[in-house]
């Protein structure tokens, strides 16, 4: 068991599968000498070569389509994504090609790849650089898409991911990279596609990944002390969704919130929502309650951007408001 | 060719004051007044300045995040820059950006951009093709680099561009680096501007130190656009002498690269050429600098007072 933080955990890990598997190979911008745009990378091109950690030009669209190519030879391209929002400039090869390959060329071809990119906002770095779009790709057939809240989660679903063969949009967050966590030192694997309940509680059951799991778990300790027990179930993988998990807490607890960074409609919370009054509307005490974004781009002012982003003080008053 | 002596004390002027204002944005970035991301401009003064003085008052231009010296003299002032940068209302966009990017303002023709670069090239095309079917003798000018050259949407615009004769100046900032990723690292060819004859449109290379080379360049490529004869590529090669963004201490960049570049600063270049031509001596420069610095104090106390955006305002205007 070693204390690692998210970045170490994901870093150690590409490392292992480098060495694991001669047909990892790393692409992306700025991976190799600069050893990534936020030290994803470090020691990895000195350690495997130009060969194995490939610096791109800066053509996100064009590589992912690369990545693919050679994935269908068998090859297993982890490629980063300098930040999520760069993903829309690739997003016709993953969505109209990568997702789309195995079943529309009658599984002739499997496309074994893993796209790495931090989404959500932090720092002030405004509209273009802040959003968070993992729903628009759980969104579709053919991908998988992972988001880990820890590092013990992000290794074993990282690795989990590599060796998967589909591809994986596997979703980071910049707020989370120097969070620390026990990690243990053995080759486990998270299966894709599995939740996982953090916390257990009686009286309300909030549901979240990535960064909003933590947020969650720190709204959870708070309010323990005031008498109210809140179960955190982290999704983990948002495609394929785990909605027995939600659905067995939920009926325990008889209260749901649903906390995401994304936009308000059409986002992650609203799926969420939709299987609990599907599968669960008879043990509901309460409507479910969602939090999530503003609908604005990102402003930079500080006010601003604190008044839009969903936060842990808007969570208490959500779980406040159904618990009444 | 020789510019005439009040383009050249103009060009002076704006290029010292481009470096004051970076400098000053800079100092402020390090007091924790300015946050997030900080771009320098050192070394980009003659490519920003030279190009954007070859327009004329009705043509638009869509500056990156080295061309600070283009807002400028598009007329968009220090203080409106500080305050931005400040996050500020009254900064360019009133808080909603922050730094240099989204720092557009079409009342100066200046269309700001998003980090995405090159995404503001095709908007420029669009814009030199509603010139064309409004018969309005505009141009349009299109900032990026050499990493955005990379982007497959570079070349939808240039060609674009080209099919139609539209009248568009393409400006292409190679300054040897893209984030870390070196030009060697990122194509084979030895000069973007190359590429021009492949679309079917003229291609220059020019010393982008060179403040008369890039405003000569520009100039002839700004008439021919607005003559009818079509696009032009200028490739204006320079260095960046900082990192990438104020975070980056560009350990990647060998310093005997800088040294050299340092000795072709386009600034010292130009004052060099002034005092030659008997057109600057010593005091007249530290009067200009004294000059700039008073008025950046100004500006900086500007924006310092300027308030803060009502989070109340928090949605307006998502939607015309």
């Amino acid at each position: 068991m070693s204390i690692l933080t998210y970045r170490q955990a994901l870093n150690r890990t590409l490392g292992q599968e480098l060495a694991r598997d001669e047909q990892v190979v790393l692409m992306g911008e700025e991976i190799g000498l600069f050893q990534g745009s936020y030290r994803i990378t470090e020691g990895l091109l000195d350690q495997f070569g130009p060969r194995r950690v490939v610096d791109t030009p800066i053509a996100e669209e064009g590589f992912v389509g690369v990545a693919i190519g050679a994935a269908m030879l068998g090859m297993r391209p982890v490629v980063e994504i300098m930040t999520i929002n760069f993903m829309l400039v690739a997003i016709d090869q993953v969505v109209n090609h990568a997702s789309k390959i195995h079943y529309m060329f009658g599984g002739q071809a499997r496309v074994p790849m893993v796209i790495r990119t931090p989404s959500g906002g932090t720092g002030q770095l405004a509209a273009t650089h802040s959003q968070s779009f993992e729903n628009w790709f759980a969104y579709c057939p053919g991908l998988k898409v992972v988001a880990p809240a820890n590092p013990y989660d992000a290794r074993g679903l990282l690795r989990a991911a590599i060796r998967d063969d589909d591809p994986v949009i596997f979703i980071e967050s910049l707020a989370l990279y120097d969070t620390k966590g026990e990690v243990p030192d053995d080759d486990y694997v998270i299966p894709i596609g599995k939740a996982e309940v953090k916390r257990h509680g009686r009286d309300v059951t909030v549901i979240s990944y990535s960064r909003m799991t933590a947020v969650a778990l720190q709204v959870a300790q708070q309010l323990d002390a005031e008498g109210i027990s809140v179960e955190v179930v982290d999704l983990r993988s948002l495609r394929p969704l785990d909605r027995p998990t939600i659905i067995e807490s939920v009926k325990r607890t008889n209260h749901a919130v649903v906390i995401a960074e994304d936009w308000y409609s059409y986002g992650v919370t609203a799926e969420i929502a939709a299987t609990i009054q599907e599968e669960a509307f008879d043990y509901l005490d309460a409507p479910v309650k969602r939090v999530a974004g503003l609908e604005v781009p990102l402003p930079y002012a500080k006010d601003l951007s604190a008044a839009a982003k969903p936060s842990a003080h808007s969570l208490v008053h959500a779980i406040r408001s159904i618990l009444k | 060719m020789e510019l005439p002596p009040d383009l050249l004390h103009q060009a002076h002027y704006w290029m010292r004051l481009t470096r004051a204002l970076d400098d000053r944005g800079t100092f402020l970035h390090k007091q924790s007044k300015i946050v997030g991301g900080y771009f320098s401009q050192i070394g980009h003064e003659a490519i920003s300045v030279g190009a954007a003085l070859a327009l004329g008052p009705d043509d638009v231009a869509a500056p990156m995040h080295r061309d600070l010296g283009a807002y400028l003299v598009r007329g968009i002032t220090p203080q409106r820059i500080l305050a931005q940068y400040l996050g500020r209302v009254d900064g360019v966009s009133h808080g909603r950006d922050g730094n240099i990017h989204g720092m557009g303002d079409l009342n100066y023709g200046i269309v700001g951009f998003i980090s995405h670069l090159p995404a503001s090239l095709p908007v420029m095309v669009g814009m030199a093709h509603a010139f064309v079917l409004k018969g309005e003798a505009r141009v349009a000018m299109g900032f990026y680099g050499d990493g955005g050259s990379s982007q497959g949407l570079s070349h939808e615009a240039l060609n674009w561009a080209a099919t139609f004769r539209l009248p568009v100046v393409f400006i292409c900032e190679n300054n040897q680096y893209a984030y870390s990723t070196p030009v060697v690292r990122q194509m084979y060819v030895d000069n973007i501007a190359d590429r021009a004859l492949g679309y079917g449109m003229p291609g220059a290379v020019v010393d982008g130190n060179d403040l008369s080379a890039v405003y000569h360049v520009t100039r002839t490529a700004v008439e021919r656009a607005r003559n009818g004869e079509g696009p032009t590529l200028i490739e204006c090669k320079t260095m960046r002498m900082r990192g990438h963004a104020i975070h980056d201490n560009m350990a990647y960049v060998p310093p005997t690269l800088l040294e050299e570049w340092a000795q072709r600063d386009p600034i010292l270049r130009l004052e060099a050429h002034m005092q030659e031509r008997g057109l600057l001596d010593d005091a007249a420069l530290s009067d200009l600098l004294a000059r700039i610095e008073a008025e950046l104090d100004a500006a900086q106390a500007f924006a310092e007072q300027s308030p803060y955006p009502d989070p109340t305002t928090l949605t307006d205007g998502v939607y015309a």
